[in-house]
């Protein structure tokens, strides 16, 4: 009978021995990062038992670079420390909001952008953001380590492109460049501890004469999976980000959803507000850039 | 079933004990430690009344694995109070009667804890937000907020 085990591997080549080997062998595995997605499952929906493999110890799980052309926040970083490292929230405001937006202060104490993105939920708050900012995925496997882009990391509803024996270790950002903000919204009906009923997260890069040279535009809870929206982005490129170019972005981003009607909001109300989120997340991260001085 | 040994510090005693692979902190704190101070309510990381610090961390401790917690520093609302009494966010509790049922109380009391140790004087709007996932189904939350509120006067005062 398979019975629940617990391990914390100390390398990398541990933690993808131990989930090839319960792949090779047909016992099933369980990357745990935070828990506050895995242990609610497995007290509720997923009862069945399975070996843990918590990622945290691993020194690649656990590292903020900052400092260097990449940015790479390791999968095991909690949204806590995330929220107080000064250099990352000046660097990436709306990526850190979209992580600061998930749970109670004691949810931030443990849960992690991996995490949110490994459980490869359609109304992950961070996604979009991690997608704004051109996130890739770095992923360890038993071929070695391979990178894949945020926006093409999600299949499905709760499934991804992990295969066996693989996992996350972390996400790699490119550092903005000069004139680059972001910003992230989601819509929910209360103020705190919800979640989306649409999300949008923009980065808009800006020139000398405030002119858009640059964007990307991520949306959740509007498809299966978070979603890029290139021709959101296009409407912003070469504009002021004006309203009218804003109103174009929300109008490209109402035409790439296809959203399900749920108790949190319906087709139709998903359809508009998902346009609406992404005109207020442009204006929020032109104004940034413009805030401070280009 | 393969039971685990895990050795933490709760409260700044050295403590070792087995576990199953899947138990909770919140599980095993009550259950195999006897630290019964920590209550349950939801155990899926809603309502804050198992709150406890790791490392210094505020964190739901039924969405902890009991394994995870190797060498770690585990607070508890056991290790609130100092040698000399009561702590004053405990005494204000009291004073303010914010507390009906008393299960959301210990974790009401580490939460706060936890951000008076990192904002000494944080504003209600503040105080709101960081207790957010923190439940109380019988007393409201005024009264809680006026405790802490005072607390943090209290230990201002006493700085």
């Amino acid at each position: 009978m398979a019975e629940y085990a617990y391990s914390a591997p100390l390398s990398i080549d541990d933690a993808v021995g131990i989930l090839e080997d319960h792949a090779n062998s047909g016992r099933r595995a369980q990357v745990l990062a935070g828990g506050t997605d895995l242990i609610v499952q497995m007290r509720g929906t997923d009862r069945e038992p399975r070996t843990i493999v918590d990622i945290k110890r691993l020194e690649e799980t656990n590292r903020i670079d900052a400092d260097g052309d990449d940015i790479y926040i390791g999968a095991a970083i909690a949204s806590a420390v995330l929220d107080e490292h000064e250099e990352l929230k000046r660097l990436l405001p709306g990526l850190l909001e979209s992580a600061y937006l998930i749970g109670s202060t004691q949810i931030q104490g443990r849960a992690t952008l991996g995490g949110n993105l490994c459980n490869s939920s359609p109304a992950a708050d961070t996604i979009p953001a991690m997608i704004a900012n051109r996130g890739a995925c770095v992923i360890a496997g038993p071929g070695g380590r391979r990178e894949v882009p945020v926006e093409d990391f999600c299949t499905g509803v709760g499934t991804n492109v992990l295969e066996a024996g693989e996992f996350l270790l972390g996400l790699r950002f490119p550092r903005p460049a000069p004139g680059t903000a972001d910003a992230y919204l989601r819509f929910i009906p209360r103020t705190e501890m919800d979640i989306a009923v649409a999300g949008a997260g923009v980065s808009v890069t800006l020139d000398g004469n405030g002119v858009c040279t640059a964007a990307r535009v991520g949306i959740g809870a509007v498809a299966p999976t978070p979603l890029i929206v290139p021709e959101a982005a296009e409407s912003l490129v070469g504009t002021r980000v004006d309203d009218d170019a804003l109103v174009a972005a929300g109008e490209a981003c109402t035409a790439a959803s296809s959203p399900i009607s749920d108790k949190r909001g319906t087709v139709s109300y998903r359809l508009k507000v998902v346009g609406v989120l992404c005109r207020r997340a442009g204006a929020i991260a032109r104004d940034r850039v413009l805030a401070r001085g280009g | 079933m393969t039971k685990m040994h895990v050795q933490t510090s709760i409260n700044g005693e050295t403590v070792e004990f087995l576990c199953s692979p899947q138990q909770t902190l919140l599980e095993a704190l009550r259950e195999i430690v006897g630290r019964q101070g920590t209550k349950e309510g939801c155990g899926t990381g809603d309502c804050g009344a198992c709150s406890v610090l790791i490392d210094d961390r505020l964190v739901c401790s039924c969405l902890v694995f009991a394994a995870e917690t190797q060498g770690a520093e585990v607070t508890t609302i056991e290790g609130i109070a100092g040698d000399g009494g009561l702590h004053p966010l405990q005494e204000k509790f009291l004073e303010h009667a914010a507390l009906q049922c008393g299960i959301c109380t210990p974790g009401f009391i580490v939460a706060a804890k936890s951000l008076l140790d990192r904002d000494p004087d944080p504003d209600e709007e503040t105080i709101r937000y960081w207790l957010a996932g923190n439940l109380c189904r019988c007393t409201g939350y005024d009264k809680i907020i006026r405790a802490v509120q005072d607390a943090a006067g209290e230990l201002a005062y006493q700085a």
